[in-house]
């Protein structure tokens, strides 16, 4: 068995797989409380709120450049572009999630004396739950789309440097298979996501 | 308790005040304190000079405005391009059976390929200068429109599609005359998901394959460590993505107005 770029083809989806997994599931947990947080609390709002539209233009993929001057070609900085990607959708689906949860039940819940602990878990989260899950899927998107560039753009292992390798020696065979690898991957991620929020919401089944 | 606290305007002003003024005071500490070097954070002001400095300072062959206008120009011809060939194909997958059968399955399967992925490929075929870039914006683009327009025009009364076809109307005209007008808010909701799509694909394209517009620029600005422009870059991205968005906005409530009527 021959590999092709720096590795053989496992050893090339692990290390994207890897790296995207860690780098999502790290900031789409921080960005998930900071929107929850926003969405409970005005002053927290308004206080984030002029920093995050400052920045939420800004898509993902342009933050390459910078990671790159920042951190070099190594890891860190594809950790760093997938923190951003990912950051974004999770705290704006998850503060539009509790948003959206009604008045009424917010108001039932404070009547009937609800501490503070509690009605974050039993009403504000649970109520966030299905937003919070589109902003998931979104970040995760987000998330591969941006490894790939930075793969592409510079890297020694991974998908994209497969893509980037088999374009400079005009191997349409391979560019394909890295096509084929990196659809494939994303679609197993999504798959496992879904199945993560079928197991989170069972009453939305 | 106050657990929807309301914030009076006072208020509001002083904690969004006390958050750009953090933002912007961190960002001037760490520059001030030499976290890093200069090299590679300078001080806001710096960066918004050098951003005016770009727009008559050629950089890497052309002036800011003219790497605008030429990712511009790549933006706009791969999002007409799937405007034109999305919309038609979505009526018709909503219109024929057949239709949806045979393009469900290769859509689908194209659609998990993330666009940047169409790079290479891009880069093969079509080479550095317009096509290349304009297949990956494509690639971005199409999708959004695609969905939007069946779903628009999947959920089109049948009654009228059964007056129209018992008037004599063929399938052209009940493209062109039912289905597409009962479906513009939806195709228009899927423009603005598109254009945000494509246009942060073509800046992935730009950073890979091109010869010229912001991505470019940024890359080259990248490869001298000249931080200031890569920032000077994310701004012009920014601030141009966020024009598009407003632009389809616009567009987005004259549609929801169009329905009412």
């Amino acid at each position: 068995m021959q590999g092709y770029g720096n590795g053989k083809l496992y050893q090339h989806v692990l290390q994207s797989l890897v790296l995207v997994t860690s780098g999502f599931l790290v900031s789409s947990s921080l960005g998930i409380l900071l929107g929850i947080l926003m969405g409970a609390n005005k002053k927290i709002e308004a206080f984030v709120n002029p920093i995050f539209l400052t920045l939420r233009p800004i898509p993902p993929l342009a933050w390459i450049p910078l990671a790159i001057v920042w951190l070099g070609l190594g890891n860190s900085a594809k950790v760093m572009v997938i923190y951003v990607a990912a950051f974004v959708p999770a705290v704006i689906n998850s503060f539009t999630g509790v948003r959206s949860i009604e008045v009424p039940q917010r108001e039932a819940a404070a009547m009937l004396g609800i501490s503070r602990f509690a009605y974050y878990r039993e009403v504000l989260i649970p109520g966030a739950l299905p937003l919070i899950f589109t902003g998931l899927r979104l970040s995760l998107q987000a998330s591969w789309t941006t490894l790939v560039a930075a793969e592409l753009v510079g890297a020694t292992l991974g998908l994209g440097s497969i893509l980037n390798q088999a374009a400079q020696d005009i191997n349409p065979a391979m560019i394909l298979v890295g096509m084929i690898s990196v659809a494939i991957a994303g679609w197993l991620m999504t798959q496992i996501l879904a199945k993560a929020e079928q197991h989170a919401m069972p009453w939305r089944a | 308790m106050a657990h929807h606290q309301r914030l009076n305007q006072g208020e509001f002003l002083l904690w969004t005040g006390l958050g750009i003024a953090s933002f912007v005071g961190f960002w001037y500490l760490s520059v001030l304190v030499g976290v890093v070097p200069r090299q590679f954070l300078p001080a806001p002001h710096e960066v918004l000079l050098r951003f005016i400095r770009l727009i008559n300072e050629p950089f890497s062959g052309y002036t800011l405005l003219v790497h605008v206008a030429s990712s511009f120009q790549r933006f706009l011809s791969g999002f007409l391009l799937a405007l034109v060939i999305g919309v038609p194909l979505g009526l018709l997958m909503a219109l024929s059976r057949y239709a949806n059968q045979i393009i469900t399955p290769f859509f689908e399967s194209i659609r998990f390929v993330a666009p940047i992925a169409w790079v290479p490929f891009a880069a093969l075929w079509f080479g550095t200068g317009i096509g290349g870039p304009v297949l990956v914006i494509f690639m971005g683009a199409f999708p959004p429109v695609l969905i939007n327009t069946y779903r628009g025009a999947i959920h089109v009364d049948k009654k009228y599609l059964e007056a129209a076809r018992m008037l004599g109307a063929g399938k052209l005209r009940l493209m062109t005359e039912v289905l597409f007008p009962a479906a513009i808010p939806s195709i228009i909701a899927g423009l603005r998901i598109s254009a945000g799509l494509g246009w942060q694909s073509l800046v992935g394209a730009e950073l890979i394959v091109a010869s010229s517009g912001v991505g470019y620029m940024m890359v080259k600005g990248q490869a001298s460590i000249q931080t200031d422009i890569v920032m000077s870059g994310m701004i012009a991205i920014g601030l141009i993505g966020l024009l598009i968005d407003i632009l389809l906005r616009q567009a987005e409530k004259f549609a929801v107005h169009y329905k009412e009527i």
